[in-house]
């Protein structure tokens, strides 16, 4: 077993009668990693990630996390393993403090309760009942409890849905704070931008496999892919021209021109435009 | 493929003292009672459900069902049944769905807490309710209605021992039957008609003997009549003894057949229990 790994995946399949959720997937994690997996709904994310947990089991493949086999959790492994579940469990009649507390006694080595609050920014909210939170305060509860046991390795299902875009940036700090400490972290998402800000690596996933799996600026080549260079002619007419040489083409252009060229753009396929490529759109 | 690799995480500071078992089934059972407190609903249905039906009962039967012996005398023991049943059974039978069908149960089970610490949490909070509730009937009972409570250390030992077996059995019970509901929803559906014929075939409302032989046969298949046959011994005279269809209290057949529906129920729980929704793996 390779201690650099925090996850070691090979060749995992998982069906549900007929449907192929999981069609053989290969993945390695390294410690200390941001690792996102990012892939349309039934692409196969929550289902891989389910596993990994110790929620479900597999048809079929090697398993490792945190060096152990997750179909087999202990409670031991299950202490340095952090879990945010898609859906919210939920405690209607506790208040924030009191969920926090009480999940914080179940881990060997947890965090302050109180200062887990603050930090996912419930401060305020503290003695409210969870009943009354909004959804992205609710959301910020379970994250609360997924972190208030200082996990070694932590899973985030989608962890963002459901906040403003503040509350977003809020959360990508505290992922860059825990990832800072050393703690690794998968997340799945739909938002190629979180992807894009928080991520070591990306694995795009669609149809039970991975497609891709890459550091964000590299996905799909997008750095070696070709540039597009858009101007207008003097009579107006719009241009575009894909080059690999694109500050020759702009400098050629505005020695053209003699100076300014009107309309000019230099664009690359954006993270989206290689995603939905990949997925098969 | 390139990798970003940062400082492993410190693997666990302090080699965790990891809380003691009992400790936190303790702190898992005050948990379930400050929930269960807390919901108003379960207070007033669950507690106050067999002091409501004794004041009823006391105002319909006002007279004597033997000299000195009031009808409240009688039915005070159908009321401790009742209420013992609706607090372990149907209780757990309405209220696991939900914290199923709400995610809570998974969550949970991503933590490192041991699997039995949670249903010790359920049973301290049944044992807790059931003693409060029970006391609470036999206080108003005294209050308004002269009850006259066991006089002789035996009676108060076998209400002791009924109460137990009977509360274990239909604890039991109650967990196995709450993975019969597939939602939130349809757990009050299961379990409230099941409780309320139960409770009409068992002489909770009408004096056993007074059934047609049948009912009394099929009743005879579960606990509920047997708790209220155990604790007949206790609250009437010895003669009401021969009144009994097997001729005595047969306290001896009262323990057999509530020992069975603990076995029966504990292999339900075992084999039938479900952590997640059937939609959830």
């Amino acid at each position: 077993m390779d201690d650099e790994l925090a996850i070691s995946v090979r060749g995992l399949r998982k069906a549900y009668g007929d449907t192929v959720a999981v069609a053989g997937v290969d993945l390695d994690v390294h410690r200390g990693e941001v690792f996102a997996l990012l892939g349309p709904n039934g692409a196969g994310k929550t289902t891989t990630v389910e596993i990994l947990e110790g929620y479900r089991r597999r048809d079929a493949g090697e398993v490792r996390v945190l060096g152990a086999d997750p179909a087999h959790p202990d409670p031991a492994w299950r202490s340095r393993v952090g879990i945010v579940l898609q859906g919210t469990g939920e405690f209607d009649e506790l208040t924030v403090a009191e969920v926090v507390r009480h999940f914080a006694g179940f881990y060997p080595d947890s965090d302050d309760p109180d200062k887990v609050v603050e930090r996912v920014g419930l401060g305020a909210k503290a003695r409210a009942r969870t009943h009354t939170l909004s959804g992205g305060q609710k959301r910020r509860l379970d994250v609360a409890l997924g972190i208030v046991g200082r996990p070694e390795l932590l899973f985030l299902d989608e962890p963002t849905t459901g906040f403003d875009p503040e509350a977003r940036r809020e959360f990508w700090e505290l992922i860059r704070d825990l990832s800072a400490a050393g703690t690794t972290i998968v997340l799945t998402t739909h938002y190629l931008d979180e992807a894009e800000a928080l991520a070591d690596r990306v694995g795009v996933i669609a149809a039970g496999r991975l497609v891709e799996v890459a550091p964000p600026t590299r996905l799909g080549n997008r750095q070696e892919a070709l540039a597009t260079v858009s101007w207008r002619t003097p009579d107006g007419t719009p241009e575009t021209a894909e080059t690999a040489t694109p500050t020759a083409l702009v400098a050629e252009l505005a020695a053209r021109f003699g100076g300014e060229v009107p309309g000019l753009t230099v664009t690359r396929p954006t993270l989206e435009d290689v995603y939905l490529r990949m997925i098969g759109h | 493929m390139t990798t970003t690799t940062k400082p492993a995480a410190p693997v666990a500071a302090a080699p965790g003292r990891r809380p003691g078992g009992a400790a936190l089934a303790l702190r898992q059972g005050r948990l379930e009672i400050t929930q269960f407190l807390r919901s108003r609903e379960s207070v007033v249905f669950t507690m106050g459900f067999p002091v409501i039906m004794i004041l009823i009962f006391a105002a319909i039967f006002s007279d004597e069902i033997a000299p000195g012996v009031s009808y409240t005398q009688y039915f005070i023991t159908g009321m401790i049944a009742t209420g013992l049943m609706t607090v372990s059974f149907q209780n757990l039978g309405i209220w696991i769905p939900i914290e199923r069908d709400r995610g809570v149960l998974k969550r949970y089970r991503g933590t490192p807490m041991p699997k039995w610490v949670w249903f010790a949490g359920k049973v301290l909070m049944v044992v807790a309710i059931g003693i409060a509730e029970t006391v609470l009937l036999l206080a108003v009972s005294v209050a308004l209605f002269d009850l006259k409570l066991p006089d002789t250390a035996a009676k108060w030992a076998t209400f002791g021992w009924v109460a137990v077996l009977g509360v274990t059995a239909c604890t039991l019970c109650g967990i196995a039957i709450s993975s019969l509901a597939r939602t939130a929803r349809s757990g009050s559906a299961v379990v409230t008609p099941v409780a309320l014929v139960l409770q009409f075939i068992s002489g909770v409302f009408f004096v056993f003997t007074s059934l047609p032989s049948w009912m009394q046969q099929v009743a005879a298949l579960f606990p509920l009549k047997w708790m209220c046959q155990g604790l007949r011994s206790v609250f009437l005279p010895d003669s009401f003894g021969a009144q009994e269809p097997g001729g005595s209290f047969e306290l001896g057949r009262v323990a057999l057949v509530l020992g069975l529906w603990c076995v029966i129920g504990l292999v339900l729980c075992l084999t039938t229990f479900r952590w997640t929704t059937k939609r959830d793996g």
